[in-house]
């Protein structure tokens, strides 16, 4: 037991925890409100679409007709907001196909978080393979890998992913291609920068010096150094290409019915809004609230990772 | 300052060239046979035949090349599949539309997020503060087209006041805009270039109103465009107002900041005059980039509010796989965004005159 003489003065406890960039960036992260609430976003929304067989009350797919007294593209229905007692309730209401819309609002979380995973994993392996080459190689492999990304860049994104699902045929599969495509220059110019900071560093001569091969010193010397840039950006960019996935299917290029995805929802029901706005509300929010979870993150590790900006906020 | 113009249209040069390769490329990716993808699946191979000789598809893909980009530099788009019209044509009757939405969408941004943004950077923490950066976290996470049918809802529910707007298409049934050129009497020969200049611009329905003094035209058409606009400036508007706060928080801890508040310079000359000059290039930089979001967003908000923009159209082209459109469209708005861009950076010479020196 430390007793505690009020006349002896104490030195402060020295810290002893790491301070390694990713320990300090760690304890950043949970000082930062936006991220905090971004994670626990994300985590709810990962729970739903790991647990959503169980949360939901009916299938996906499940058609009403003759089992429930609904009708075609119902209002939500609450018990405890005054809903009648002998209506089935379905706190999202019913689609045109006379679906529980809630049940499937919750199954496109997995599309959702499926595609924006996947599409930006793909772009950030390519991206980063890309980066590394221009920035490590250097010369005309640099300037022609960079030139032909910039040529992508020149589109709007959403516009060259609408072209290429257009040529190669619609469906999620290749919406999710068309997005990795228009998303990788983005993570192969933060690539290429970090290697271009390093690649003159003192540890990464003295790699060279001590016989490393191209690929160790790239892969175990230059590439961690633009694993944190390429977090902050994936985050961010996982919920840009959820947002584009949802515009693919909205305008009938990406997931197809009966597919419970969030766009395909919304873009079959758009003509009901006057009549039925609930089938369009809440596809929306769901977007929305997913996109919010990405960009929150994303935006709190980047001020817990870069410092300049850090001071600035 | 002309040397500086001169080298960056040099270098947008070889992007235009890559962005023909691109949509030439994406157009030869097309799965099966390029004629029936474009015609259809029952063209006869008589028509086929036919089809393959007039468009040089027995060539090789150079030369195709070759053919397609000095085609489109004769502003020859090819014709449209179902329509059987020059696309050239068709983009000078939806083009206007969508600049007009896409320019008074940018407009809206501008001119709310730029002065959120100061007020947010400069009440830093404030109610005043948070409430917008909230307001801009759920902006730029909203997907457009939802936003452009949630306001057409609500002001659906308006209808029978003096807010409701009308939530689609370009005039209102029976409202005509008269082309300046017929108004002022000036005569051209369809299938001109001078034809097609004026009915370009005669097609900006804002612009043209303005001209020729119809004031009914220019309130019913202003009155059709602001739902759409509302709901395409929403994202860029909040990106913009973030950008200009953390670009305003960044110059306001300079020490020129403090050196000004010191001399007792008047609070609003040094935000305006000494902070948000020095803070302004990001935010042009951001708003030159936006660009790229209201075209593609126009292309889901046309949809939504029935106006028949370039938007639109490529929507309609794309279901019915129409690819001469998709393909020319494509490389117009591209070719749009990159000179739009050129014009960002050109204007960098204006913000920080440290640049010409370069």
């Amino acid at each position: 037991m430390k007793v505690k003489l009020p006349w002896v003065k104490t030195t402060p406890e020295k810290d002893y925890r790491s301070n390694s960039l990713w320990r300090l960036t760690q304890r950043r992260i949970f000082r930062q409100k936006s991220a905090v609430i971004g994670m626990t976003l994300l985590g709810l929304l990962i729970f739903i679409a790991i647990f959503a067989p169980l949360l939901a009350p009916y299938g996906p797919y499940e058609v009403l007709i003759g089992k429930e007294n609904v009708e075609k593209r119902d209002p939500p229905c609450i018990h405890i907001l005054g809903c009648p007692a002998d209506k089935p309730q379905h706190i999202m209401g019913i689609d045109g196909n006379v679906r529980d819309v809630f049940s499937r609002i919750l199954y496109g979380s997995r599309i959702s978080l499926v595609v924006g995973f996947v599409a930006v994993g793909f772009a950030i392996l390519i991206g980063t393979f890309l980066g590394a080459v221009a920035g490590y190689v250097g010369g005309s492999t640099d300037n022609v890998i960079m030139r032909i990304l910039d040529v992508l860049l020149a589109f709007p994104s959403l516009l060259l992913a609408i072209t290429i699902v257009a040529v190669l045929g619609k469906g999620i599969q290749n919406a999710l291609l068309a997005i990795a495509i228009v998303s990788i220059p983005a993570y192969a110019r933060v690539v290429r920068a970090s290697v271009l900071s390093v690649r003159e560093t003192s540890y990464v001569l003295a790699s060279k010096a001590l016989g490393g091969s191209h690929w160790h010193i790239l892969f175990n010397r230059i590439l961690p150094n633009s694993t944190p840039p390429l977090i902050v950006r994936g985050t961010l960019g996982i919920g840009v290409a959820i947002l584009d996935a949802a515009a693919l299917s909205f305008i009938g290029l990406g997931a197809q019915p009966p597919l419970a995805e969030w766009g395909t929802m919304l873009g079959q029901e758009r003509n009901q809004i006057f009549t039925a706005p609930h089938l369009v509300l809440f596809p929306g929010i769901a977007i929305m609230i997913t996109v919010l979870a990405f960009n929150l993150l994303g935006d709190g590790l980047r001020d817990a990772i870069d410092p300049r900006l850090r001071s600035a906020e | 300052m002309s040397k500086y113009v001169i080298r960056r249209l040099l270098l947008a040069i070889p992007v235009l060239l890559g962005i023909l390769i691109v949509t030439f490329s994406l157009s030869r990716m097309i799965p099966g046979d390029p004629c029936r993808a474009m015609l259809g699946e029952k063209a006869t191979a008589e028509v086929c035949a036919k089809f393959t000789t007039q468009f040089g598809l027995d060539k090789p893909i150079p030369v195709q090349f070759g053919i397609y980009m000095a085609n489109i530099l004769k502003g020859d788009f090819g014709n449209s599949i179902r329509y059987s019209r020059p696309v050239a044509l068709i983009m000078i009757e939806r083009l206007p539309t969508t600049i007009e939405l896409g320019f008074l969408a940018m407009l809206i941004s501008i001119i709310v997020g730029v002065p959120m943004g100061i007020i947010s950077a400069v009440r830093r923490n404030s109610p005043t503060d948070v409430g917008t950066m909230i307001f801009a976290n759920i902006g730029v996470s909203m997907p457009v087209y939802w936003l452009g049918l949630m306001l057409a809802y609500a002001f659906y529910l308006l209808k029978g006041t003096p807010f409701w707007l009308p939530p689609s298409g370009r005039l209102t049934a029976g409202v005509v805009s008269v082309p300046f050129y017929e108004v002022w009497g000036i005569v051209a020969d369809p299938n001109t270039a001078k034809y097609y200049f004026l009915e370009f611009f005669s097609n900006l329905y804002i612009f043209n109103s303005i001209i020729t003094g119809d004031w009914k035209v220019l309130g019913d058409s202003v009155k059709h465009l602001i739902l759409p606009a509302l709901a395409l400036a929403t994202i860029p508007l909040a990106i913009i107002a973030r950008m200009t706060r953390s670009s305003m928080l960044e110059v306001m801890k300079q020490d020129y900041i403090r050196t000004a508040k010191a001399k007792g310079l008047q609070s609003n000359l040094v935000i305006f005059k000494h902070a948000f000059r020095n803070a302004l290039l990001p935010i042009v930089t951001i708003v030159g980039l936006e660009f790229g979001i209201i075209f593609a967003g126009a292309l889901l908000t046309e949809t939504i509010f029935g106006l028949s923009g370039v938007g639109r159209m490529l929507y309609d082209a794309i279901t019915a796989r129409d690819f001469p459109i998709i393909q020319g469209f494509t490389v117009v708005i591209a070719a749009g965004y990159v000179f739009l861009n050129l014009m960002v950076d050109v204007s960098y010479i204006f913000i920080d005159p440290r640049i010409k020196l370069e």
